[in-house]
């Protein structure tokens, strides 16, 4: 009988089965055996044992990321009898799910740290958690939402072996994230010839080649600050869906295909009679209850008549940041910024929950 | 926000998970209280919040004020 292959998985409040947003801020909880897309790993492979799983909030773990992902291990370690130990843990897969991407990978940085198991993830490539942590954790490429969770977990079932037993990975076939570590090889040819040879085809109009893609670092340099704000119109933008009651433009709850405009010179606060949260990923109760807990006019309002900030602009940019694409948010960004500037609002603040 | 920042707006960025927006390249970042309430609390009372909505939006304000180099988390 083949060994089996058994697993301590990690799953947020939702995957785990103890609600959604209303509950992310839930501690680790253990159950024993396999819950929710865990019994999905035992299904597909028969020679794979989930020995227990951890739920726990994407609040509770995100907002204290480093030090709440060490605390999970050492629950985890509480949980295990040191003579039956995992061959393997596994967090998620976390889709493009920016909280439970971030606490899944820092989970997986600190049990390579400190404990002997390998572990892994899987994640959108566009997750924010891939930048900050591709070098140190393992991370299967997953699809953008849960449409992908029987690809996703095949994935982490290949790797998840491969890491067990200590078989190299190569990015490429085996579906994960590149991690940026250099493996030396002998080249049939040397450097200088392969050189010589890309140019060549080069020249014949075949661009494109090259052995070492670039790293993109998308940054940018800070705009200069306003010195003196009591003379200047600020503008406010929200990623937190904060809108008008009733959803005029019908802002979608994630994948948001747009952003409104709306006006703010009839409020002198917000309240849940004038406007409500549409954003789906997070628990919208205490932004329906008082909207200035997003979107804090009535504080600003205070503060242009106290003379600390000239004026507002009467207009403010909404949309929903949940699962947004990086490609419409620089275009949602181009589009409020030209409106911004053309209203001669000189700084702005901007609100995410 | 970066592409606020690019058209020369210097842009606060009030959110809870710090660790994102610093990935995301944001400049001029001020911690909020948490994510379903980034700028309230609702365990404490109206007066409590507003003090604490005022002092996060002064950050804010602060941060738009100040001139960076580089990220900076204004706690």
């Amino acid at each position: 009988m083949t060994k089996k292959l058994r697993i301590v998985h990690c799953l947020n409040q939702f995957f785990g089965g103890m609600g959604g947003e209303e509950a992310a801020g839930i501690e680790p909880h253990w159950f024993e055996g396999a819950k929710g897309p865990g019994q999905l790993f035992e299904n597909l492979s028969p020679d794979v044992k989930v020995i227990g799983t951890v739920v726990v909030g994407d609040n509770y773990m995100a907002e204290n990321v480093g030090e709440r992902a060490a605390q999970l291990v050492t629950f985890i370690k509480q949980q295990l009898d040191l003579d039956h130990m995992p061959d393997l843990v596994v967090a998620g897969p976390a889709f493009n799910a920016g909280r439970y991407g971030l606490w899944c990978a820092a989970l997986c940085q600190v049990i390579e740290e400190e404990l002997e198991i390998p572990s892994l993830t899987a994640v959108y490539p566009e997750n924010p958690a891939v930048e900050s942590y591709r070098q140190s954790v393992c991370m299967v490429k997953s699809t953008s939402d849960v449409m992908g969770m029987q690809s996703a977990v095949k994935g982490m079932l290949n790797v998840g072996r491969k890491l067990a037993t200590g078989v190299e990975l190569s990015p490429p076939e085996d579906g994960t994230i590149p991690r940026g570590i250099r493996q030396n090889y002998l080249a049939a040819e040397t450097g200088a010839k392969r050189a010589v040879g890309m140019l060549l085809r080069k020249l014949e109009g075949c661009d494109g080649e090259t052995e070492y893609p670039m790293p993109t670092f998308d940054r940018v340099a800070p705009a200069p600050a306003i010195p003196d704000l009591s003379k200047a119109m600020v503008a406010l933008v929200t990623s937190g869906g904060i809108v008008p009651r009733g959803n005029p433009d019908r802002i979608e709850a994630a994948s948001a295909s747009t952003f409104g405009e709306y006006p703010l010179n009839e409020f002198s606060t917000l309240s849940s009679d004038s406007h409500q949260s549409v954003h789906g990923g997070y628990d919208p109760t205490y932004a329906n209850e008082d909207p200035n807990r997003i979107l804090p006019l009535d504080v600003l309002r205070e503060l242009v008549v106290e003379g600390r900030v000239g004026r507002l602009l009467e207009i403010y940019y909404a949309t929903v940041g949940n699962a947004t694409s990086v490609k419409r948010a620089q275009r949602f960004g181009k589009d409020i910024a030209a409106k911004i500037v053309n209203e001669g609002a000189l700084a702005v603040i901007l609100t995410s929950t | 926000m970066k592409e606020l920042e690019r058209a020369g707006l210097p842009t606060a960025h009030i959110c809870t998970i710090v660790p994102i927006s610093k990935t995301v390249g944001a400049n001029r970042i001020v911690p909020a209280v948490a994510i379903p309430h980034p700028l309230g609390d609702p365990n404490k009372t109206l007066q409590q919040e507003k003090a604490i909505r005022r002092q996060v939006v002064e950050k804010a304000l602060h941060a738009l004020e100040t001139d960076i180099e580089d990220q900076k988390v204004f706690e």
